[in-house]
């Protein structure tokens, strides 16, 4: 039971890393400024190179010599398992910066926790980590201070993303059977306490921002259980394109 | 589109070696903060340094290049300056 448990818990967090990864991907050579452009560009790479190290665990634990490039590009839609909140549109820059900054918010303090876990590899995944997810929290908490609290336009940009986007940040605590085993084996932490420390760096941000938490409290979730919203499949029809097209190639 | 564009910087990066900060380019930013960051993100993707200065660019002052010959040509004729006129006896290491 601990193994599938640990094998999915894994997984959602690679499938995080790769989902967003891959969206932030499609600002590569379309970013506002060349300095902005490169600035997501890396949190991607980061991104992917957090998920190998993460498919190469969870493909470990599965023992079933899959390898992190089988995971990555030949699983179908509903065996993914990232939260929708990655899944969603880049939208205007606003929108980008927002839902990098909802998972920003919520990856550090998670990887800050993972650093203790019993589970070495994956204490040491976490241990590497957090240094780049610091990094991504940082980038993204100044962008979201300087367009909530910068001009009219980018203020109302901000507030509409984040009035957009709140409805997937309850998923990102989603707890199933899996969590429950491995929280009670001390391996994990408890998603209650992610989404306290969640709530208090998005709630210190947004207010020297200028900007205000949405009261409509209508969530969605989904995602941690392989339902995804419409856009997962044109993410994975771009992503799996070359692997389907060329079973096996590499370059 | 606005015309409005943010100040440019000029970036100094200091190597894992140096002990100087060595300029390495410019870039574009709105504030001191950002062009930290996108230094960082411009210029140290490959590990190339372990601290970074940014000054924005218009509080830089240079020399005019018209004035290049009263400037530097008089020490061009003066290589008494440089101290290669000296024996170095065999003992000394480093120089």
């Amino acid at each position: 039971m601990q193994e599938s448990a640990l094998f999915e818990y894994v997984l959602r967090l690679s499938d995080d890393s790769l989902i967003l990864a891959q969206r932030l991907g499609e600002w590569c050579g379309h970013g506002p400024i060349l300095e902005e452009d490169i600035a997501l560009t890396n949190i991607s790479l980061d991104l992917i190179g957090q998920a190998i190290s993460l498919y190469d665990l969870a493909a470990a634990i599965e023992g079933k010599s899959r390898t992190h490039d089988q995971l990555a590009y030949l699983r179908y839609e509903n065996e993914y398992k990232n939260v929708l909140l990655v899944e969603q549109p880049n939208g205007d820059f606003a929108m980008t910066l927002l839902r990098q900054f909802f998972f920003d918010a919520f990856r550090l303090p998670l990887y800050e926790a993972l650093m203790q876990s019993p589970v070495e590899q994956l204490a040491a995944i976490a241990a590497k980590s957090v240094k780049e997810t610091r990094y991504h929290l940082k980038h993204s908490s100044e962008w979201v201070i300087r367009m909530g609290d910068g001009t009219e336009e980018s203020h109302q940009r901000s507030q509409a993303a984040i009035d957009h986007l709140w409805r997937y940040t309850n998923e990102l605590f989603y707890e199933d059977a899996h969590d429950h085993a491995l929280q009670a084996a001390g391996k994990v932490p408890s998603m209650a306490e992610m989404q306290a420390k969640w709530m208090a760096t998005v709630t210190s941000v947004l207010q020297e921002a200028t900007l205000e938490i949405p009261k409509n409290n209508w969530k969605f979730d989904g995602g941690r259980e392989g339902r995804h919203s419409e856009h997962m499949g044109y993410i994975l029809s771009d992503l799996q394109y070359m692997q389907r097209a060329y079973p096996n190639m590499e370059w | 589109m606005s015309t409005n564009e943010w100040p440019l910087w000029e970036v100094f990066i200091r190597s894992k070696q140096g002990l100087n900060h060595k300029h390495v380019g410019s870039l574009r930013a709105p504030d001191a903060t950002l062009a930290l960051e996108n230094a960082r993100d411009v210029y140290t993707r490959r590990s190339e340094g372990i601290s970074i200065w940014v000054v924005e660019s218009v509080h830089i002052h240079a020399t005019d290049i018209d004035d290049a010959a009263s400037f530097f040509e008089p020490s061009d004729s003066k290589i008494y300056r440089h101290p290669t006129f000296y024996e170095v006896p065999d003992g000394v290491k480093h120089m």
